[in-house]
């Protein structure tokens, strides 16, 4: 089954995987920077993440070496085992910064709802795929998708991880809309909702709503006033065009952002490369997201298209978000910039991902 | 088996559609760092500089303490504190000099207080010194160009308005230690947190949640405008069981003397008064206690610092034939009929066992053992109840174990049995010891809270937990949770023995050894007691013949009225001039008086209300 056909290496998706090994260059560089200390040559934290890299990329080989059709088979499994990781995680899971998120043990550990970022989108392709594209959905097949979204997001929402659920919500809807979702639905759908968001919240105590767009560390904004979001534009802006220098941020160094190596990495990428720097990644992200969508527009078929549209989606959404969020344009939820945010699992997920992208990309010359 | 899909022209369509906005959506960013970096870049590039945004805590005022009838007991106020932020300080060494100089310290304590908050982040504040007097803020403020990075915080700051009454029972505050933050994210270095007494028991009500304030500041670290706000929501009010005016009345009757008073309400575990003496000043801590008062504190031979009244361990003497009584009538041993003889002292085993009457009691019952106090009577009747069957009675009143009042370390006394002594001292019980258990000396112990429970206890039949607070109010007064009063057992004893007790308890005071206490219109049942804390010589000494801590230990314990109990109280003076009926009963006289008479004045006003 591993066995990597030759005909594929003469398919190999270049573009992509030259996109996704230049942004988790950069992610590396800037995990250095926010955790640089004098006294060290490389931060432990590069280490680890460099190691999780090259794990990640182990992993990638083995997601495109499977037929994305035979591993489709495999979709319910999947999804079963990373849901029952995830009640296992709340019974047993390490606590960490108010959560509890990880399961296993020490540098073991792991983040089962970065993997049911990846799990859920193979589930909901398997399900879809069939009469994806019909002129008309009937509303009732939509019942199977909104369980599957659901069990995850409830779950991933006790541990408390409000951040990943949006993310997890975001891919799994780029998924329906592709799938054919009407939009009259999800217009009508946000008109209704809307206010009563706005109401609920609106009621919320001040202490409560930080609890709701809580950061991954609930150390983050202790007062609440958003002093952290503001002290990141700051950042972001003293970079001016040019940037401070590499490893010559200054914001950062005053240790206000208690998550700069993980949600708030891109404000201290963006002070020490400037407006220049931050364009770039911004370019190398669509570029990203665009190679994704060409793969899926040209997958063999409506299953790879589906596959595609959700994996890359849930990449996009979480990069907008995150910098919207650290640029002060967007609310803040805990939500780490993918490739670039310090993260084991999500490094893995993230590359698998990519793996699962190429295995579309090239399967679309066999048959 | 996989067939030939080809991608539907829908999805194809869906997904350029997607394409489309992702591009949108990236050049919406790329326009928000583009305002961010390129149009308000150099703004940013200087509010960076020198931290200028910077962020600082609004400390929640703590929750006030309130007695039963809504007097201020602990109250916070606004105080000056001087803040520096050593980055801001363009020349460090003489803005410290200038600094000290105008807070009367050396600059040296000055400089050391900076080096101990070396490790802390860039631009965050160093406490410098809390509470300013007057002339210290106005120097400050005035000399604001020569002080750059200095500033004043308005804080709240614990205030006792009552000075040492009560100390043992409020407690008082201080700054959080270092292991006190450890796993506890509320708190920060600097922050005041509940030391002792109920600020510390009840610091999760009293403390409030903090707020902050962002604020932008001049490159003097001077505040230019407050940017965002939450603000602090303050602690709760505690409305406590104590009435102060009883409390002040109870310290005035045991004016200098160290002991305690405890008086509580029987029905319900109420700590109408608390006292013990001698005292501190809360006031004191507020702020950082001064080390050379704290020494003073420590060293003290009285101790002040000791919670007689939850802590104290005295052997309760005489006040504890009550419970002998109680056990010899419900376990048989007597009936109200039946008489022993008392001749002065009783010889058993090898020792002769005196009674505090040299010429004898005669034949008596047992009321009237203990309208007289006999000894003798109770040594007889403890030898045969035998030292485990008292235990288990001393217990069901309370004693030998904490009473649970929720106020620091608590104490439980001491009330032994053979388990007990095989366990701690490793030896068998002897049976002469016995008879020192039945007049309550021996390894008997109890604080004057525990007797004014057991009193109580035996008042109305059934022990209460000893209630301090009995509710908790948010800062608009509303309440947000009561405190039940909490039965904890009823006493296993009949009706018709507990009425015999009482009515001995009556005449103690009316004819016996607490006629002291009597009331003209209240009947009022108690007990004396007079401890000793030396072993007796072959002749008894005068109070005055003896130094002070050699003295005995005077008790009274009574509760009021005696047909419908409303009081239960405990008064215990150390090392006293004299007896429990000399000494004690008086003192408890004049608490009853101002209790009965406090609570004809507040019905008075009810009916003139009315």
């Amino acid at each position: 089954m591993l066995r990597i056909d030759r005909r594929l290496l003469t398919h190999i998706e270049w573009p992509l995987l030259v996109l996704a090994l230049l942004v988790t260059g950069v992610g590396l560089l800037t995990i250095l920077s926010a955790t640089y200390r004098v006294d060290q040559v490389l931060s432990p934290f590069v280490v680890r993440q460099a190691t999780w890299a090259g794990l990640g990329l182990v992993l990638m080989i083995m997601a495109i070496s499977v037929d994305y059709r035979v591993l489709n088979r495999y979709a319910y499994p999947i999804y079963g085992a990373l849901l029952a990781a995830l009640g296992l995680t709340l019974m047993m899971g390490v606590k960490g910064g108010g959560a509890r998120r990880w399961l296993g043990y020490g540098p073991l550990a792991l983040q089962p709802s970065e993997f049911m970022k990846v799990g859920l989108i193979l589930v909901l392709a398997h399900v879809l795929h069939r009469w994806a594209g019909e002129s008309r959905l009937p509303l009732r097949r939509l019942v199977g998708p909104a369980v599957l979204i659901a069990l995850p997001a409830f779950l991933i929402l006790k541990q408390p991880d409000l951040g990943t659920v949006l993310a997890l919500a975001m891919g799994a809807l780029t998924l329906l809309l592709v799938a054919g979702l009407p939009m009259r639905l999800l217009i009508i759908a946000a008109l209704v909702l809307a206010p009563f968001g706005k109401i609920a919240f609106d009621h919320l105590k001040p202490y409560q709503k930080n609890r709701l767009i809580s950061f991954r560390n609930p150390e983050a904004d202790p007062l609440g006033t958003g002093y952290h979001v503001l002290q990141s534009q700051i950042a972001i802006g003293s970079g001016q065009v040019h940037g401070k220098g590499y490893l010559h941020g200054t914001q950062n160094k005053l240790s206000f952002l208690p998550e700069q190596h993980t949600d708030f990495i891109f404000s201290v990428y963006a002070e020490e490369w400037g407006f220049l720097g931050a364009a770039a990644l911004l370019l190398l992200y669509l570029g990203l997201v665009l190679r994704g969508a060409y793969i899926a527009s040209r997958a063999r078929d409506n299953l790879g298209a589906l596959l595609a549209a959700g994996l890359t989606g849930t990449i996009f959404w979480q990069a907008v978000i995150n910098i919207g969020m650290t640029s002060g344009s967007l609310p803040v939820v805990g939500i780490t910039l993918p490739f670039l945010s310090y993260g084991g699992s999500s490094m893995l997920a993230l590359l698998a991902s990519v793996g699962l992208l190429m295995n579309v990309s090239m399967r679309r010359y066999t048959f | 088996m996989f067939g030939k899909h080809e991608v539907s022209p829908v999805v194809r369509r869906r997904v350029s559609l997607c394409a489309a906005f992702a591009v949108v959506a990236m050049l919406l960013l790329g326009a928000r760092l583009w305002n961010l970096q390129v149009l308000r870049g150099e703004q940013m590039a200087a509010l960076s500089e020198n931290n200028r945004i910077r962020l600082r805590r609004a400390p929640a005022t703590r929750g006030r303490v309130v007695d039963r009838h809504g007097k201020v007991l602990i109250d916070s106020q606004a105080s000056f504190d001087a803040v520096l932020v050593p980055e801001d300080a363009k020349d460090l060494p003489s803005v410290v000099e200038t600094l000290a100089q105008y807070l009367h310290q050396s600059s040296g304590e000055t400089q050391a207080i900076l080096d101990r908050a070396a490790g802390r982040p860039a631009f965050q504040e160093v406490l410098v010194k809390r509470h300013l007097d007057f002339d210290e803020v106005a120097a400050v403020e005035t000399h604001q160009l020569e002080l750059p990075g200095v500033s004043l915080r308005v804080t709240p700051s614990r205030s006792y308005p009552n000075g040492p009454t009560l100390a043992h029972v409020l407690g008082y505050v201080g700054e959080v230690t270092l292991g006190e933050i450890e796993g506890d994210q509320r708190y920060r270095p600097g922050d005041v947190i509940g030391k002792a007494g109920l600020e510390k028991s009840w610091e999760s009500d009293l403390r409030g949640i903090d707020g902050g304030q962002q604020v932008e500041v001049d490159a003097f670290g001077r505040e230019l405008r407050v940017l965002d706000e939450t603000e602090a929501i303050p602690g709760r009010t505690l409305v406590l069981s104590i009435d102060l005016d009883l409390q002040q009345a109870a310290e005035q009757a045991l004016g200098d003397q160290t002991g305690s008073i405890v008086a509580l309400d029987p029905r319900t575990g109420d700590v109408l008064a608390m006292v013990s003496e001698p005292s501190f000043d809360p006031n004191a801590f507020t702020g950082g206690i001064k080390p050379e008062l704290w020494r003073e504190l420590v060293k003290h031979p009285r101790r002040p610092l000791n919670s007689r009244a939850t802590q104290g361990q005295y052997p309760p003497g005489s006040t504890f034939k009550f419970i002998m009584a109680t056990a010899a009538l419900e376990e048989g041993i007597v009936n109200p009929f039946t008489h022993i003889g008392c001749h002065g002292s009783l010889a058993y085993g090898n020792h002769t066992f005196r009674c505090w009457k040299k010429g004898g009691h005669g034949s008596m019952n047992v009321h009237e053992a203990l309208v007289g106090s006999c000894d003798v009577f109770f040594y007889q009747v403890g030898a045969r109840l035998g030292v485990d069957t008292i235990a288990r009675y001393a217990h069901a009143f309370g004693l030998g174990q904490p009473t649970g009042i929720g106020i620091g370390t608590e104490r439980g006394g001491t009330i032994p049995d053979t388990a007990w002594k095989q366990r701690v001292l490793k030896q068998p019980w002897f049976k002469g010891e016995t008879l020192s258990v039945a007049i309550g000396q021996g390894y008997v112990t109890a604080s004057p809270l525990q007797m004014a429970g057991a009193i109580g206890t035996l008042a109305t039949g059934v022990r209460y937990r000893p209630r301090l607070v009995q509710r908790v109010e948010a800062i608009d007064g509303a309440t947000v949770r009561d405190v039940a009063p909490e039965a904890v057992e009823k006493l296993p004893v009949r009706e018709t023995v507990l009425k015999q007790v009482q009515e001995a308890l009556v005449d103690t005071v009316g004819r016996g050894t607490g006629n002291k206490a009597r009331l003209t219109d209240i009947t009022v049942a108690g007990k004396t007691g007079t401890s000793q804390v030396v072993a007796l010589g072959k002749t008894r000494l005068k109070a005055s013949q003896m130094k002070w801590n050699q003295r005995d230990h005077a008790w009274f314990v009574a509760f009021a009225p005696a047909e419908a109990p409303t009081i239960a109280i405990a008064t215990l003076v150390e090392h006293a001039e004299g007896g429990g009926g000399a000494i004690a009963a008086p003192i408890t006289k004049r608490v009853l008086q101002a209790y009965f008479h406090l609570q004809a004045e507040r019905e008075g006003t009810r009916v003139a209300q009315n």
